[in-house]
């Protein structure tokens, strides 16, 4: 017995005329086309991404906030030239905000607009029909997703956020790229969405979720790699003063702190410290200027008491 | 690759990591995919489905090297017909690769450094960041000072220490912070942090070539059981080393932190209250009278309050502190948390957790603030029971709970259980949490038994995993 390719094996599921192309060729080729867009991944990221393609199965992408998590779910789209459709999660997520919702106020008109006048009513087994089209459904972007044509990136962002019981609404998605519609019947994909879900390990995923999904945990980056980034994304930054932030921000993480600086953090800091000219950064300019990487001041006094070996001067 | 993918489940299933048939599925589907000459890749394949969960990483990454390692790797790969790493590993082995060969063949070129000569060797690899040198002089430094016997069956920490203890790291890591002369705080910091990494790469390199050898020596299964390491959630309270204990520490804050989370949905969502008549009937109208849609009061869960009393001596001191800092961290859970702690004196430390958002740091000061040593300092349940009977028997009421955590080792003392007998007929309820297996207790001068008939319930509490569990419930 041999295996089917999983992507032929969707492909066949879903109805569809042809297997969809496979839009990387190798995880060093996701690297490179990620770095195109601004984005450095490292070799984990590359190559769950393209595993995911291949497998066609979600990814579920895991860690601290602002690590880049959001940014690299855009950064596949704008790489594979696809639409990003995103689904914010949060606490009280229904099933009518995330993916289909009939158009009441339509279907009110369309029965008052189809009855002919004077006379009894319209025939009601047609009218149903006609009201329960696809014309009154409004698609939320779950449905938006499966229903596209053109290629679709799919975010679902903070998973976490949502019950445990509104998880469930996305199973049939992430395992069947299909959505059923009790009126309708099933909408299934026409081609096959690249899904990536994010979680701030808020809560415990359910099984179920985890089960359906590639697994990817994202981290604060090392500090060659952070230094990469900073040069990639802050322009006219030497590699010096690049290396020595990446450095320095590394040396916070491992504090105590109750909030460790996040890469966004540190680019912001990286435009600070070059706006204001500096090449290098001694112990002033960090002492001016770490309340941008810092947002607690009890953070902040630890910080400057442990990297400069003095309390803050309250000057 | 199937068969071999499976043991490696096993593995990976008998270290606590949950792994079901699909994923087991997705795995052997990731592999007819990717290309299997890529160890990287197959390992982040691996990890992608296989492992859900941030936490469960090391384990895995242990596993994966002790299963993959780089060795079997290549030999692997001349099963492949590949030319290249078949030249690749000769190359390598005209360096300074393999036990077999060096110990075989005398060593070779590379046994006649000097040992200043591979402390040099180190030092340049390590100030240059160059990862292939480092390699070569880890593995130079793993033969000549682990002085590995053959199938010994150990999981290498030995090895690891000695082969440490010979390279003099301390030196080396100074004079990887010497190069720069800085008068500069922040530079001099940092120059240190970058050598301290640095080392730390070196001891990962030295782990692994040790490993690597073991595995050669012992086959992956037998040496996956030795150095199979529990999740952090199933690690022992009372047993753990330093590094266990830091582990612990950090798991600890993310898991009340769920919990509480946790916590505070299920209240919210919990049994609706009781009906509510006024707004029942106005909804009613729309139905012609009819009460079709009942509308409930919102909930009023009583919250209880709970009283901890810790023993903090000597044997079961972290697992207090585990405890009050999660039970603290979830404090909002419950209407009042008291807490005291005793050895053979009592003490209340609430007021050292009032207005701290971390009771990690409130936790360390309570062994220096709290005034619990009465005589000789050895636990005394007794005495601790009836000191807290007479002071705060008062306060407490049919809502309060209390737990108790402890290993009642007495001491021979007198149990004084007749003080529990009435605590449990004030309170709500009575728990006591024993951090022993339960094969212990009652052994030696441990007394559970006789206090257990006036508890709720005694439980065994050795992880993070089961204290997690009872706090959840009692909420």
């Amino acid at each position: 017995m041999t295996a089917l390719d999983p992507r032929e094996e969707l492909a066949k599921r879903l109805g569809l005329d042809e297997i969809p192309p496979v839009r990387f060729d190798s995880a060093k080729d996701v690297l490179k086309r990620l770095a195109d867009n601004d984005y450095l991944s490292d070799d984990a990221i590359a190559s769950v991404c393209f595993l995911a393609d291949r497998l066609a199965k979600p990814v579920l992408v895991e860690g601290p906030a602002g690590t880049g998590k959001t940014a690299l779910a855009r950064a596949v789209a704008d790489a594979v030239g696809a639409r990003l459709i995103r689904l914010q999660c949060y606490e009280g997520l229904d099933d009518s905000k995330a993916l289909y919702e009939w158009n009441y106020r339509k279907q009110l008109l369309r029965i008052q607009a189809g009855r002919p006048e004077g006379e009894g009513t319209e025939d009601w087994e047609q009218l149903e029909e006609d009201i329960f089209g696809e014309e009154f459904l409004l698609t939320r972007p779950l449905l938006e997703a499966i229903s596209a044509t053109d290629p679709v990136v799919l975010l679902i962002d903070e998973v976490d956020r949502v019950e445990l019981e509104t998880e469930a609404l996305l199973l049939e998605i992430l395992s069947e790229y299909q959505v059923s519609i009790p009126e309708l019947g099933t909408v299934r994909a026409k081609q096959i969405p690249m899904v990536f879900l994010t979680s701030n390990n808020t809560r415990e995923l359910s099984e179920a979720l985890k089960r359906r999904c590639l697994y990817l945990y994202i981290g604060y980056p090392s500090v060659e790699r952070e230094r990469d980034i900073i040069v990639s994304r802050v322009p006219g930054i030497t590699s010096t003063l690049a290396e020595q932030i990446a450095q320095v921000v590394r040396s916070l993480r491992t504090m105590d702190l109750k909030k460790a600086p996040s890469v966004a953090e540190t680019l912001d800091w990286a435009r600070t410290l070059v706006v204001l000219g500096r090449s290098e950064i001694g112990d002033e300019d960090a002492a001016e200027t770490l309340h941008i990487l810092l947002k607690y001041q009890t953070d902040i006094e630890r910080a400057t008491k442990e990297l400069l070996g003095r309390p803050k001067s309250s000057a | 690759m199937l068969n071999l993918l499976g043991d490696f489940i096993g593995e990976l299933r008998a270290a606590g990591i949950p792994i079901s048939m699909s994923e087991h599925v997705d795995s052997a589907k990731a592999m007819e995919v990717i290309d299997l000459s890529d160890r990287s890749l197959v390992k982040n394949s691996l990890a992608a489905t296989l492992v859900k969960d941030g936490d469960h990483m090391p384990v895995f990454n242990t596993a994966f090297e002790v299963f993959f390692s780089t060795r079997s790797w290549d030999s692997a790969s001349e099963f492949m017909d590949d030319v290249d790493t078949d030249e690749m590993q000769r190359e390598g082995a005209a360096g300074a690769t393999g036990p077999g060969q060096s110990r075989g063949e005398g060593g070779g070129a590379s046994s006649s450094l000097s040992a200043q000569e591979l402390a040099e060797l180190l030092f340049r690899a390590l100030r240059d960041g160059d990862r292939e040198a480092l390699r070569l002089a880890a593995d130079e430094s793993v033969t000549r000072y682990a002085g590995m016997e053959p199938g010994r069956p150990v999981g290498g920490t030995y090895y690891l220490y000695r082969t440490l203890r010979n390279l003099d790291l301390e030196n080396l890591e100074q004079r990887l912070t010497r190069g720069s002369v800085d008068d500069d705080q922040l530079a001099q910091r940092l120059a240190r942090e970058e050598a301290r990494s640095r080392i730390e790469m070196l001891k990962a390199e030295i782990e692994r070539v040790i490993r690597e050898r073991l595995v050669e020596d012992r086959g992956s299964e037998a040496l996956a059981k030795s150095v199979r390491k529990p999740l952090p959630e199933d690690l022992d309270v009372m047993h753990a080393n330093r590094d266990e204990m830091a582990q612990l520490e950090r798991a600890l804050r993310p898991l009340s932190r769920k919990l509480a989370v946790r916590l505070a949905r299920r209240r919210r969502r919990r049994r609706r209250g009781p009906v509510d008549l006024r707004h029942t009937v106005r909804r009613s109208l729309s139905t012609g009278g009819v009460p079709i849609d009942l509308r409930f009061k919102p909930p009023h869960p009583a919250k209880p309050e709970i009283f901890v009393i810790a023993d903090i001596s000597g044997s079961v001191a972290s697992f207090a502190r585990f405890t009050l800092h999660l039970v603290h961290a979830i404090s909002s859970q419950f209407s009042k948390v008291r807490s005291f702690v005793f050895v053979d004196g009592l003490d209340e430390v609430t007021q050292l957790f009032e207005g701290v958002d971390d009771p990690a740091e409130t936790v360390a000061r309570i062994n220096a603030e709290a005034d619990v040593i009465a005589f000789d300092g050895h636990s005394d349940y007794g005495r601790a029971l009836l000191s807290f009977h007479d002071r705060f028997a008062k306060d407490i009421t049919r809502r309060s709970t209390i737990l108790i955590l402890g290993d009642a080792r007495n001491n021979y003392h007198q149990a004084h259980a007749e003080v529990i007998a009435d605590l449990k007929y004030r309170a709500k309820a009575v728990y006591w949490l024993n951090p022993e297996p339960t094969a212990y207790w009652n052994s030696g001068d441990s007394i559970v038994s006789q206090y257990a008939p006036y508890c709720e319930k005694v439980i065994e509490c050795r992880t993070l995993r089961q204290l997690e569990m009872f706090v959840g419930e009692l909420a």
